[in-house]
C-alpha cells in the first residue's frame, strides 16, 4: 500500500541490534556525564550571578548570554573544529595521542558547557525566589551562616528548582542526539548509520524515537514521584 | 589567521543566512498557527479534542528535533509518493515540532487568565467561542508575547539543524567553505557572531517586553 517494504527486523537483527544497544548506552552515559559537568558549572555560574561582586556578576552574565544565543550545533562545531586549532601544537599532539574517542569527549564537554548556562539560569531564579526573611529568620534563631544554608536555604532551594531541572536534564538528554554530527555513534547517529547499510531509515529512526520517548517518560514519572515526596506543603501547587 | 576568507565568500554565506531567515519565518508562522490550535485544544473541556492534542504535544516534546527532521525526511516521500526536497521536508518537521512548544506557551498563557474573566464573559451571555475569542485570547496573547519572542529566537537557532539533511542554510554553507578552505577559526567565529547578534537582539526584546508587561500588570 505504501510502496515500501517495511523491515522492522533491522532493529534487532544481527549485527544491528547489538549496535543499537551500544548506541543507546552511549546516549545514556554521554548525557549523564554532560549533566554532571552542567550541574557543577551551572551551580558556579548561577552563584556568580547573585554574588555582590560586580565582576563576578558580569562574568556570569556574559557566559549565560553568549552560550544561550549561539546555536548548540554551531558551538559543537566550534569545539570540534576550532578549539583544537587554538591550542598550542604540543597540546594538540598530546590530545591526539592520549584521548581515545575525541568526538565523544568533545560532545560531552560541549553539551555540559551548553546545558550549564541553562542550569545556571534556573538556579539563579531559584535563589531569588527564596525570601530574604527566611535567611534573617534562620539567623535570628541563632544558626550560623553555614547552618543557615545547610538547613534552611539549600533544602528550600533544591525543592524549588527540582521541576525546571528535570526539564533541563531531559533537554540535555535530547540534545545529546546532536553529537552525531561530529561522528558520535549515539542512538540517533546509529539509526542513521544503519540506514546507510540497509536503506531502512524509517524503521531505525522510528525505533530511536521509541527509545527517547520511553526514557523521557520514565524520567518524568520518576521525578514526578520524587517531587511529590519532597514537596514543600502548601507550595508548588502541582496537580 | 586569514580573515579575508569571509569577504571572499560573503555572498555565498549571506545567501545561506537568507535561507536561514526564510526557514525561521515560515516555521514560526506555521508553528504558531498550529500551536495556537493545539494549545486551545489542550484547554478544551471536550475530551476527544483535549486528549489527542495532549498526546501530540507530549509526543513531540519528548523527542530531539534532529530525530524529527530525519523522520520526516524518510516519511514524507512515503506518504506523498515522491521526494519533496530538503527544504519542504525540513519546513514540515520544524512546523510540526515547534507547534508542540508553541502549544505549551499558549496553554500557559490561557492558564494565566483568571477564571472570573471567563465567568464574566458567560454571564454577559457570550458563548464559549465568543468568550475565548473576545476575552480570553486577547489577554492571554499579551501575556504570552515575551515567551513567544523567546521561542522565536530558539527556532532561529534550531534552523541550523536543517544542516543534517543537507539543506544549504547558513551553518551548512559555513561548513562547506571550511571544507574547501580550511579556515575553521575564522569561519566558525563568524557564524557564531552572526547568530549571537541576531539572537541577542531577540533575547533583549523579549526581556524588555517582559519588564513592560510586569509594569503594566501591577
Amino acid at each position: 500500500m505504501w510502496g515500501y517494504d517495511f523491515d522492522w527486523s533491522v532493529l534487532w537483527r544481527e549485527p544491528y541490534g547489538q549496535w543499537m544497544l551500544q548506541a543507546i548506552l552511549t546516549t545514556v552515559h554521554l548525557s549523564l556525564i554532560a549533566w554532571g559537568i552542567a550541574c557543577i558549572l551551572g551551580l558556579t555560574v548561577g552563584t556568580m550571578r547573585v554574588l555582590p561582586s560586580r565582576i563576578a556578576r558580569a562574568i556570569g552574565t556574559i557566559y549565560v548570554e553568549v552560550i544561550r544565543n549561539i546555536p548548540y550545533l554551531v558551538q559543537l562545531f566550534m569545539w570540534y573544529f576550532m578549539v583544537p586549532l587554538l591550542l598550542p601544537k604540543t597540546a594538540q599532539m598530546w590530545i591526539n595521542i592520549n584521548v581515545p574517542n575525541i568526538p565523544y569527549w568533545t560532545g560531552v564537554i560541549c553539551l555540559g558547557v551548553y546545558t550549564a548556562s541553562r542550569v545556571a539560569e534556573h538556579l539563579r531564579a531559584g535563589m531569588h525566589s527564596i525570601p530574604a526573611e527566611q535567611y534573617r529568620a534562620a539567623q535570628s534563631t541563632g544558626l550560623s551562616t553555614f547552618q543557615t544554608y545547610r538547613y534552611v536555604i539549600i533544602p528550600y532551594g533544591v525543592r524549588i528548582v527540582m521541576p525546571p531541572l528535570t526539564t533541563e536534564f531531559l533537554t540535555c538528554f535530547k540534545n545529546s542526539a546532536l553529537t552525531m554530527t561530529i561522528g558520535v555513534l549515539e542512538t540517533t547517529g546509529m539509526a542513521y548509520l544503519i540506514d546507510s547499510y540497509t536503506w531502512h531509515g524509517l524503521e531505525t529512526i522510528s525505533g530511536a524515537m521509541v527509545v527517547y520517548m520511553f526514557t523521557t517518560t520514565c524520567v518524568v514519572l520518576f521525578m514526578g514521584w520524587v517531587e511529590s515526596r519532597i514537596r514543600i506543603p502548601g507550595m508548588l501547587g502541582r496537580r | 589567521m586569514d580573515w579575508g576568507v569571509i569577504p571572499r565568500n560573503i555572498y555565498f554565506l549571506l545567501g545561506g543566512l537568507g535561507l536561514t531567515f526564510q526557514l525561521a519565518a515560515i516555521s514560526i508562522a506555521g508553528g504558531l498557527l498550529l500551536g495556537i490550535i493545539m494549545g486551545l485544544a489542550r484547554v478544551s473541556p471536550i475530551r476527544w479534542i483535549n486528549y489527542p492534542a495532549t498526546v501530540y504535544v507530549n509526543f513531540f516534546r519528548s523527542l530531539p528535533l534532529i530525530l524529527v527532521i530525519f523522520w520526516f525526511y524518510f516519511l514524507v516521500p512515503l506518504i506523498m509518493g515522491r521526494p519533496l526536497g530538503d527544504f519542504l521536508s525540513a519546513i514540515i518537521a520544524f512546523i510540526v515540532f515547534e507547534a508542540s512548544y508553541f502549544a505549551e506557551i499558549v496553554r500557559a498563557g490561557i492558564g494565566s487568565i483568571r477564571k472570573e474573566q471567563v465567568f464574566a464573559g458567560y454571564s454577559t451571555g457570550l458563548s464559549y467561542y465568543k468568550t475565548m475569542r473576545h476575552i480570553v485570547i486577547p489577554q492571554a496573547l499579551r501575556n504570552m508575547v515575551p515567551s513567544l519572542v523567546t521561542q522565536c529566537v530558539i527556532i532561529f537557532q534550531d534552523t541550523s539543524l536543517a544542516y543534517v539533511i543537507g539543506l544549504k542554510e547558513f551553518l551548512r554553507r559555513t561548513a562547506l567553505v571550511d571544507a574547501a578552505q580550511f579556515r575553521s577559526i575564522e569561519l566558525y567565529s563568524f557564524a557564531a557572531i552572526v547568530y549571537l547578534v541576531f539572537c541577542f537582539a531577540g533575547s533583549m526584546a523579549s526581556r524588555r517586553l517582559e519588564k513592560r508587561r510586569r509594569q503594566m500588570g501591577r
